[in-house]
């Protein structure tokens, strides 16, 4: 890395704005997942203006850029497979405009998802995608995965709900896409860019939907003794056309991880929890708790709890949603695979998870969005022992194949990154791959945006490089 | 002609004499603003469709894909037009998974024939578009053209899971998948939403399917002027009632809506008052849900101070709501010379209204306004004749609309315009600022540019 670069850096930004010391990048090597790649410079812009210019510094180096929020991505997008330049926007938190009326906020990209929520509810609004990690997670973090969360099973993702983006392309141009109004004449622009894994461009400002808060909500604890119970009472939900806004399962192996965290009131000796969330108008919500009751307890279901209040309510979804942290107790490291079934094929694919677990030793707890068919195992592994790692992968690797196999796909809302993508020729050909080359080359020509992410290396993408970790700069640069 | 002559014999050869048409008479059938193609082909395959493709690339012809041509005419006309490519000969569900709420179907697909085979499993696909007897399921997706179930269900773009298409190599392509919920790769078919075939042909497409409602209902309040019918809307979009459809119709609009229904519902059309300013609503859910919103209606339009309203029998309800969902298609052919606009400005006021209807008047045009849900405005001018004075009076007019849309945060495309209008003026309004982004996308899936050449924004 040219010790000019960092000299540029410091005078355009100031030194309190960029970091360079490796004792200060080591924290910025890790995500949420188990890959790892160092930066070797990271800056914090407060502008757009800082955006661009730090990009053409980059340029004129020669240097790939990498953009991060505040990195609880599952899959590798936001590290520097390649080295260079960390963006991270943590500093540009702002929202920038709140529109009640049109029910739209314009956001900085390092604003977290749940403030956009804390700074509308007062006017009945609210931003519909709840991924788990929200009390941290950036909204701009969000945009380049294309983030969920339990509740998009009635609401959509994250790309359901961005109607304008501004943009840094790889030259340092500011480009806006898209419209306040949304559904702009012209191609789908929002659409492409939502879910690129900032492989296309750097997002710098976004324009999001607001939703309104619905009149009733209810939510369901379904306690079953049996996992195959359970998931057939996901799958029969769904085939009787009930659309629950949120429709989760967590085994039971997991619920007590959960309980000795965090007290949520979860049977310990349950087999399997759906956690059934209905909204809407009053009188929909009486008769889609009822019905949901009622398919519950046809399968087997050994209670079925409301939620008396809204405290109740809080707490069980603050078990469900610091689930991941709970098992951070029960071993020194755990891997979230992220995979895609069709709901009919519930059963069948957990009795494949717990199998193939059983066969590389692991005991695998599943929580995830059973509603539509988002699969979360979690597998708890040691990352000092090298070989369980490498099982953890394999085993990984074994049930992301079985999705496919199923006619699902390789990931619901964690990104492909540098997780997956040796994994993509599963679902995509060569022609699929030439498009999408295509299409990244017209905006990301030189790869210096986020590079070694989504393609695979092995399928001769030779654009898509990743260069050699560089060495770290001299400590008093 | 000696081209044309050699590139449909050639076809012939590949796809067989029956597949390729090159007669006078139906070619016209496939004219886009007079422009009629050398050949229309009609592939039977997905395959079949990648072959045409790349000989087209190879030959450097230009391709329109068509499906049942109700709406070819949005749009500018194409600069190029050798090939019709007629893809109602791929028909057939390939999968449909009713305990999956998935279904995946080929492009030439008739939107009410899937619409049985759907509703025998109590199911439905929310794309209510003009034309809708006849128009394929590839068609009313790149079209783009609004559903009036989109209040609702949104549009195409939030319940399409994938899709197969050709690019412009004439390489078959995927995008997505056949899961409800799913980021593997770059979301490529949601490009091809409204995309009017100028990125690749689609000859399949992967949706998330819908419960029928158990029931709905319908809802009409009247008003003397705009400012009742707008506070009435402000107050149902305050209210947060979850509604399937709402619409603001213009005294004209009235007028014309009233003689759309006149055929099929006689009683209904002339109980429609032509002086009013009117505002539909349609709801649906549950029989609790659809008694609760249709009382709640009711008592924000008394306290709205409407003239009249009413909570619609089922039979009035399903031909109005028909009605409307048909705008786009009788109100281009209102007069000899009608601009049908589609205006999208946030929340629009009854300041915006006034405002395009003064356009109307400071031009002598007539015209009537249908404000839809999402903010949608469709405004139509009416001359009567497409002599130059009229073409004169609506090309001013247009440049107007466009600009108090990009005044207003908004923007405006042109539906319908006769054909002599769309050489004075650019039906998608001024080129926006991403339009070379968009540029850059065509290039990618169409690099020979064979697609549907000349026919989109900025004239891609």
């Amino acid at each position: 890395m040219p010790a000019s670069l960092l000299r540029e850096l410091n005078s355009l930004l100031g030194s309190s704005n960029v970091l360079h010391k490796i004792e200060d990048l080591v924290l910025y090597e890790y995500d949420g997942s188990v890959e790892k790649g160092r930066p070797d410079l990271v800056v914090f812009p407060h502008t757009t203006e800082d955006v661009s210019r730090i990009v053409k510094l980059a340029a004129k180096y020669n240097v790939p850029i990498v953009g991060r929020g505040s990195g609880t991505g599952l899959s590798g997008g936001a590290l520097a497979r390649g080295g260079g330049v960390m963006i991270v926007f943590a500093r540009m938190n702002c929202i920038l405009e709140l529109d009640l009326e049109n029910a739209r906020a314009v956001v900085q990209p390092g604003v977290v998802n749940l403030d956009i929520t804390r700074a509308v509810e007062h006017a009945g609004l609210y931003f519909a995608p709840d991924p788990s990690s929200q009390k941290s997670c950036t909204i701009g973090g969000n945009v380049a995965e294309n983030a969920g969360g339990p509740h998009t099973l009635a609401y959509g993702v994250t790309v359901n709900h961005v109607t304008a983006l501004e943009l840094v392309l790889p030259d340092g141009e500011i480009v806006r896409v898209g419209s306040k109004q949304g559904d702009a004449p012209g191609y789908d622009l929002c659409g492409l860019f939502v879910g690129s894994e900032g492989t296309l461009a750097l997002v710098t400002e976004i324009t999001v939907k607001l939703t309104r808060k619905a009149e009733a909500v209810k939510t369901l604890l379904a306690i079953f003794d049996a996992v195959d119970d359970a998931s057939h009472t996901v799958a029969e939900i769904t085939a009787r056309g009930i659309t629950p806004a949120a429709c989760e399962m967590v085994d039971g192996w997991t619920l007590c991880a959960i309980e000795d965290y965090i007290h949520a009131g979860f049977p310990r000796d349950s087999a399997a929890i759906l956690l059934i969330e209905v909204e809407g108008l009053r009188e929909a919500v009486e008769a889609q708790a009822t019905a949901v009751e009622d398919v519950c307890r046809m399968h087997h279901a050994r209670e079925v709890r409301i939620a008396r209040d809204d405290r109740e309510r809080d707490l069980l979804w603050k078990g469900r949603k610091n689930a991941f942290g709970a098992l951070g107790r029960l071993a020194p490291s755990n891997y979230v695979l992220d995979g895609v079934i069709p709901r009919s094929k519930l059963p069948q694919a957990l009795q494949q998870i717990s199998h193939i677990g059983k066969k590389y030793g692991f005991s695998i707890g599943n929580i995830f969005h059973a509603g539509d068919g988002n699969l979360h195992p979690i597998v708890l592994y040691d990352p000092r022992d090298p070989r369980q790692l490498e099982n953890a992968i394999a085993a990984s690797h074994e049930i992301l194949s079985y999705c496919i196999e199923l006619g699902g796909a390789l990931t619901g809302e964690h990104g492909v990154g540098m997780e997956k993508n040796e994994l993509m020729p599963l679902l995509f050909s060569d022609a699929d791959f030439d498009l999408m080359r295509r299409v990244h080359d017209a905006f990301n020509p030189d790869s210096s945006l986020n590079p070694g992410k989504i393609f695979p290396l092995s399928k001769g993408c030779g654009e898509i490089r990743v260069r050699k970790q560089a060495e770290t700069l001299p400590a008093h640069l | 002609m000696t081209a044309t002559v050699n590139f449909a014999t050639r076809l012939e050869g590949i796809l067989g004499a029956h597949r390729v048409v090159a007669a006078e008479a139906e070619l016209r059938e496939y004219a886009i603003d007079g422009m009629v193609p050398g050949a229309i082909v009609r592939p039977a395959s997905a395959q079949e469709a990648a072959e045409i493709a790349r000989f087209a690339s190879t030959e450097k012809l230009a391709i329109v894909a068509t499906g049942s041509r109700s709406k070819l005419h949005l749009g500018m006309p194409p600069t190029r037009y050798d090939l019709a490519l007629d893809m109602t000969g791929l028909h057939d569900i390939a999968h449909f998974d009713p305990a999956d709420l998935t279904l995946s179907v080929d492009a030439g697909m008739p939107l009410r024939q899937l619409a049985r085979v759907l509703a025998e499993k109590g199911q439905f696909l929310p794309l209510a578009v003009p034309c809708y007897e006849t128009s394929t399921v590839a068609g009313a997706l790149a079209s783009g053209i609004d559903s009036t179930l989109r209040q609702q269900y949104g549009t195409a773009r939030d319940f399409l899971i994938g899709a197969e298409f050709v690019d412009g190599k004439g390489a078959p392509c995927k995008s997505g998948g056949r899961v409800v919920k799913n980021v593997t790769g770059y979301d490529l078919h949601k490009l091809l939403v409204g995309s009017l075939g100028t990125l690749a042909v689609i000859t399949r497409l992967n949706f998330r399917t819908f419960t029928l409602p158990q029931s709905s209902g319908g809802h009409l309040a009247c008003f003397s002027d705009l400012e009742g019918a707008s506070a009435y809307r402000d107050a149902i979009e305050k209210s947060g009632l979850p509604l399937a459809n709402l619409e603001t119709l213009s005294p004209e609009m009235v007028a014309f809506t009233a003689a759309a229904l006149h055929e099929t519902y006689a009683e209904f059309a002339a109980r429609l008052d032509p002086a009013k300013w009117c505002v539909y609503a349609s709801f649906e859910g549950n029989e609790a849900v659809v008694t609760r919103i249709a009382r709640d209606l009711q008592k924000l339009a008394n306290e709205a101070a409407a003239d009249s309203s009413e909570i619609l029998d089922a039979s009035a309800d399903v031909h109005l709501g028909g009605v409307l969902r048909e705008a786009f298609d009788w109100l281009r052919w209102a007069s000899p010379g009608a601009a049908l606009f589609r205006i999208a400005l946030p929340q629009s006021k009854p300041g915006d209204l006034a405002d395009l209807l003064c356009v109307a008047q400071e031009s002598s045009l007539r015209s009537a306004l249908l404000v839809r849900a999402a903010a949608i405005i469709y405004f139509v001018l009416l001359a009567e004749t497409e002599d130059d004075s009229a073409l004169h009076a609506l090309e001013n007019a247009a440049v107007r609309v466009f600009s108090l849309a990009g005044a207003g945060q908004g923007h405006a495309t042109l539906l319908h315009a006769p054909g002599k209008l769309k050489s004075r003026v650019n039906v998608w309004g001024p080129k926006r600022a991403d339009f070379r982004m968009m540029q850059r996308v065509k290039r990618s899936f169409d690099p020979q540019n064979i697609f549907a050449t000349g026919r989109f924004v900025g004239g891609i």
